[in-house]
Parts: C-alpha cells; sequence; structure tokens
C-alpha cells in the first residue's frame, strides 16, 4: 500500500464530500477549502519528496497485480505537476474567498473546484489509459459547470463553444482508447509501452497516435484546434479563469508528452517534425491573436496558447535537453499565468473593467501591483533573470544543438513579441494616465489582502523558481531522463514480469 | 454481423458529426449524442462479437474457452455510457439555458464572445462577473 500517491487524489474528493455537506454554510466551505488545498499541496510537496528520494511511485486500485486492475504511477514529471496543481489550487481557494460571490457559493461552486482539482491531479497520477480518460472527464465535468456557473450571456455562449468541442476531444480521445484495446489487449501504460513497438502494423499504430494527437490537442489548445479557448476563457469570474489557465490546458500537454514519450515511441521522424510545425504555429498564432486583442483577459487567453507552442517544441526535438526545458517551462508558464490572471482580477476589482483603452495610471496608485504584474510578464517574455529566460534558453540551446534553426528562430521571434504584448498591457494598465474620471475610481475601495496574498505567493514562486534556477533545471533534467528511458517506468509498474 | 455493426458505426460516425456541424444547438446535440453511440460499438466490436460463448472459465481451468468475446471492453463501455448520461444531461441543461438567455439556437447568432453584446432582454439585469 502506498497511500502517499493516492492522497493528491483522496484529498480534494475529501473536501467535496466535506464542502456538500456544508452546502449552507458558505463561509465554512470558503475555509474549509483553504484548508483541503493547503494539505492537499503539502501532500503534492511530500509524494515529490518521495519520489525524488526513491523513485517512480505506484499504487495498484484494489491490490489486483499490475497489468490487469488500475495502475497509478507518480514519477517525478507526474510529481512536479502535482505539486504546481497544489500550489495553484491554494491561491486559487485563497483568492476565491474574495473573488467569488456568495451566490456562486450557494450554487456549488467549492464542490466543483475540489473535483476539478481531483480530476487534475488524478490525470497526473494515473498509468492507465481508460482511467486517464475518465480523470479527463471528471475534470472537464466540472470546468464545464464552473464556467457555466453564473449564467449570464457571455459565460452561456462560450460555455457552448468550450463544451462541444472539448466533448469531440473526449470522443476522440475514447475512440482512440477502444480501438488501441483492440489492437493490443491492454490499457496500462506501462504495457502498452512493452507491447506496442512490437505490434503490426506500424501504419495502425500511427493511425491511432494521431488521434491521440488530436484530442491532447483540443484540450491542450495547440494550432489549429485552439478556437475554443479564446471563446470561452474571458467569461466566468478570474478565480476561475485563473485555475483553467493555470491546469487545463496544461493537462493536455501533460498527456501529450506522457503518451509520446512512453508508448507511440515506433516512428520519431514524422511525429517529432510534426510536433514541431504545430509547436510553430501555434506560438505564432497565439501570440499574434494577442497583439490584435485590447481585453485583459482576452489578451491573456491568447497568450496561453502561445505558450503551449513552447511545450510542444520541447517535445518535437524529443532530447532530454528539450523534454528538462519543456518541464521547466510548464512549471514557469502555470506560475506566471495563473498570477498574470489574478492581477487582472485585482485590476478589475479596482477599476471595474477589463478593458486596456478605459484603464490607465495604476503604476501612480499601485506601485506594488505594477510591480507585481511586471515580474511575471518579463518572466512570460523571457527576459533574464526571471524563469521564463532560463526555460527558453534550454528549448532554444536545444534546438541548436538538433539542428532545428526554423524553429530557434519562430520561438526567439514570439518571445520578442510577447514583450511588445506585454509592454502594451503595461503602458495601457499601469503607465499612461487614467483614463476614467478620478470620481469613478475613488468608491472602489481597496483590494481586500485575500486577493493579493495568492498573488504574491505565485509571483514570489516564480521569482524563486528564476533565481534558483540551477537546482531546478537540474530536477527537471531528472524528470526529462525517467522520460526517456521507459523501462524505469516499467520496471517500476510491472515489477518483475516480462 | 461484422459488417452489420461496421455500417452501423459508420453512419453513427457520419450522422453524428455531420450533425455536429449544423448551425442549431439541438442538432449539435443530436450529434453529440450519436457520436458517444457511434464510440461505443466501436469499442464494443473491439472485444470481438462472439455469440453463444459466455466468457466463463470453466471449474478447474485457468483461462476461458478460446474465441469469447473480451468482457473487459464491456465494462469500458458501461464507463462510457454512464460519463456520456451524465454529459448529455448538463449539455441539455445548457442548451435550454442558453437558449433562454439568448432567445436563439443558431450558434452563428451566438457571438457575444467575440463581439461586443447585444442589449440584454430588460427582464434580466445583467450580472458580470465579481464586480
Amino acid at each position: 500500500m502506498n497511500l502517499a500517491v493516492m492522497a493528491p487524489i483522496l484529498l480534494p474528493l475529501t473536501s467535496a464530500i466535506l464542502a456538500l455537506a456544508a452546502w449552507r454554510a458558505p463561509g465554512l466551505q470558503r475555509w474549509a477549502a483553504v484548508a483541503g488545498t493547503f494539505l492537499q499541496f503539502g501532500a503534492a510537496l511530500a509524494l515529490l519528496n518521495r519520489v525524488n528520494q526513491s523513485g517512480i511511485q505506484t499504487f495498484q486500485v484494489g491490490s489486483w497485480p499490475a497489468p490487469f486492475g488500475i495502475t497509478l504511477a507518480v514519477d517525478l514529471f507526474g510529481a512536479i505537476m502535482l505539486a504546481v496543481s497544489g500550489l495553484v489550487g491554494l491561491s486559487v481557494a485563497l483568492y476565491a474567498l474574495n473573488g467569488i460571490d456568495d451566490e456562486r457559493v450557494a450554487y456549488g461552486f467549492y464542490p466543483l473546484f475540489h473535483i476539478l482539482l481531483m480530476g487534475v491531479n488524478g490525470a497526473f497520477a494515473t498509468g492507465d489509459l481508460f482511467n486517464l480518460y475518465v480523470w479527463f472527464e471528471v475534470m472537464l465535468m466540472a470546468s464545464f459547470v464552473l464556467m457555466a456557473l453564473g449564467g449570464t450571456r457571455a459565460q452561456l455562449e462560450g460555455s457552448v463553444k468550450y463544451v462541444v468541442l472539448n466533448l469531440l476531444a473526449s470522443s476522440l480521445f475514447l475512440s482512440a482508447t477502444g480501438l488501441l484495446y483492440g489492437l493490443t489487449g491492454t490499457l496500462n501504460l506501462a504495457q502498452l509501452a512493452l507491447v506496442l513497438p512490437e505490434t503490426q502494423p506500424h501504419g495502425l499504430t500511427l493511425a491511432l497516435s494521431m488521434l491521440y494527437l488530436v484530442a491532447f490537442g483540443i484540450k491542450a489548445a495547440i494550432f489549429p484546434l485552439f478556437f475554443w479557448l479564446p471563446a470561452s476563457y474571458h467569461t466566468p469570474p478570474v478565480a476561475v479563469t485563473a485555475l483553467f489557465s493555470g491546469l487545463l490546458t496544461k493537462v493536455g500537454a501533460y498527456a501529450m508528452l506522457r503518451v509520446f514519450t512512453l508508448i507511440f515511441r515506433t516512428d520519431p521522424i514524422f511525429t517529432n517534425t510534426l510536433f514541431l510545425v504545430l509547436a510553430g504555429l501555434t506560438m505564432v498564432t497565439g501570440v499574434l491573436g494577442a497583439a490584435a486583442q485590447w481585453d485583459f483577459r482576452r489578451l491573456l487567453s491568447f497568450h496561453i496558447i502561445s505558450q503551449i507552442g513552447y511545450l510542444v517544441m520541447g517535445l518535437g526535438l524529443a532530447s532530454q535537453a528539450a523534454l528538462a526545458g519543456a518541464i521547466y517551462f510548464m512549471v514557469h508558464v502555470i506560475l506566471a499565468k495563473t498570477a498574470l490572471f489574478l492581477i487582472a482580477g485585482i485590476v478589475e476589482r479596482l477599476r471595474g473593467s477589463f478593458d486596456l483603452h478605459q484603464l490607465g495610471g495604476l503604476y501612480r496608485s499601485q506601485p506594488w501591483l505594477a510591480l507585481g504584474f511586471a515580474l511575471p510578464a518579463l518572466a512570460l517574455a523571457g527576459l533574464p533573470p526571471f524563469s521564463g529566460f532560463f526555460a527558453k534558453l534550454m528549448l532554444v540551446r536545444a534546438g541548436l544543438e538538433a539542428g532545428q534553426y526554423i524553429i530557434v528562430f519562430t520561438a526567439l521571434g514570439v518571445s520578442l513579441l510577447t514583450l511588445f504584448s506585454m509592454s502594451k498591457v503595461w503602458g495601457e494598465v499601469f503607465w499612461k494616465p487614467a483614463a476614467m474620471e478620478p470620481a469613478a475610481v475613488a468608491d472602489r475601495g481597496g483590494v481586500p489582502v485575500w486577493m493579493i496574498l495568492p498573488t504574491a505567493l505565485l509571483v514570489v514562486g516564480g521569482l524563486l523558481l528564476g533565481l534558483f534556477a540551477e537546482p531546478a533545471i537540474q530536477w527537471s533534467h531528472q524528470a526529462a531522463f525517467q522520460l526517456l528511458h521507459p523501462d524505469l517506468y516499467i520496471q517500476a509498474v510491472l515489477g518483475g514480469l516480462p | 454481423m461484422n459488417i452489420l455493426i461496421a455500417l452501423a458505426t459508420g453512419a453513427l460516425f457520419t450522422g453524428g458529426l455531420y450533425m455536429m456541424m449544423r448551425r442549431s444547438l439541438v442538432r449539435v446535440l443530436v450529434g453529440i449524442l450519436l457520436l458517444g453511440n457511434a464510440i461505443n460499438l466501436t469499442i464494443f466490436a473491439a472485444g470481438r462479437l462472439v455469440a453463444f460463448t459466455p466468457p466463463i472459465i470453466a471449474p478447474g481451468q485457468s483461462r476461458p474457452p478460446d474465441g469469447v468475446a473480451d468482457p473487459l471492453t464491456q465494462a469500458l463501455i458501461l464507463t462510457a455510457i454512464v460519463i456520456s448520461f451524465g454529459i448529455t444531461a448538463f449539455a441539455v441543461a445548457l442548451v435550454r439555458q442558453t437558449y433562454s438567455q439568448t432567445g436563439t439556437d443558431d450558434l452563428d447568432l451566438l457571438r457575444c464572445t467575440d463581439v461586443p453584446c447585444p442589449p440584454e432582454p430588460d427582464w434580466e439585469e445583467p450580472q458580470e462577473g465579481n464586480s
């Protein structure tokens, strides 16, 4: 029994049940959520420590031996993702103390919030393809309701687009999983990694892997499949958007990294080239889309897409340095992106608007907020000494080593455009003179401390990731080493089995 | 039997995808339902279609007789059906709510997320975000 692996799933489940039991006590739900996510973060850190010391941790649900039951397996990459998801969960739970209105809490915000976290953590922890599908559905179902909760016109329209496209992705995922089972007779990731390279014909495996690429690509919002994201992410309250932007697309990217390093390794030249093309197009369309936006949240939503491109680039280069870069980048972008969305929410709280035209002058009245925006924004653009710089440095170096100059230049150009986009936000929101009448600003009052604290937590977290880049990069390299050596994963899950 | 199932699955996939690309929200919903059933049939077929041989291990044996259908796929379908049941219930509610808020089920008119919204009907005050 290895309950440490189960804890990141069981804790949110318990929290969700407690939140349901405390349906009529919103205040209790709010603080229970903070306590629950705090415990979850702690459990994830403990698990990370354990994985770091004694290798990949597994848990056989119901004590069925490995290929027959459902396996949970957490390697270093999974453990890092669980820890980051715990941190994002804790920050959003703190932010939601003031950021989510009583009405939404009365209609079940908190149970859904916990279930979403359970789905995300389950997806990071599972070692079984069908189980991964189930966690995706748990996560999606909670996110559907969170997105529509509130029922404004924009929310409902955004939800329709989000729901339909994500259901299509789930359908593709499920049919691919069914066909893969028909082909190999197993859905255990470790056993698939053993069986699939020998399965004939290779063409069929390749076709299945492309089905997975489309399914996870929709969830991760890569190039031709991202349209649902900018149409929906700016509609719910900022706390919800921050949670989604931090975790949901990253689960898609995680699933891609997992299946394409562990089980679909049969035709690397074709898939890696495809990944690099998709990565470049994703980066460019995302950042160009952002350049045209004048709504704070929509602009940030387009940047989510652009950043996913860097993760796919790491996957496409497929060397240890590149995968380490992708893992480090993933942590960096989750922290930076969530922080930026939370800051957008604070700006809205102060000025009552997300429209860049109407905002302005915040540097004078809120210098600390301006600094809090500048740090993750510069990190996102990739300036030293922030985390984004090291992440991009790793990816660019891996690209140069592999001789993939086109993607390297694309990545650098997109960094420049990101800097342009971030300086546009800086100029419009903080630097230019206030566009509104001072009277309209004055009656908004101050910012609650529970909105500032989680934002500061994430900003400082991102800052530390940049300042202590050396150990963080070493961890990423270890995680990438595990990804590139599937035999470690297979050995940990299947043990002595051939 | 195999050919019949294959044809039925193909027809369901075609119909489902076609309906999902229609403009009317209700048709999109029907498309999702058809697609879900098409996938269930696919998984069903992936576990082999065999009649009259139950996958029961006889006493004294350690494995089922040759040529049985794989019971695991049927268990997978059961999970998938339960999930799609929940999702359908939510989608129906969402479509209904969207229709009552916007007064249309034409997807081409649901562009509020990209361009400024038309004015809300006056019986419902807009509740924007957490302000």
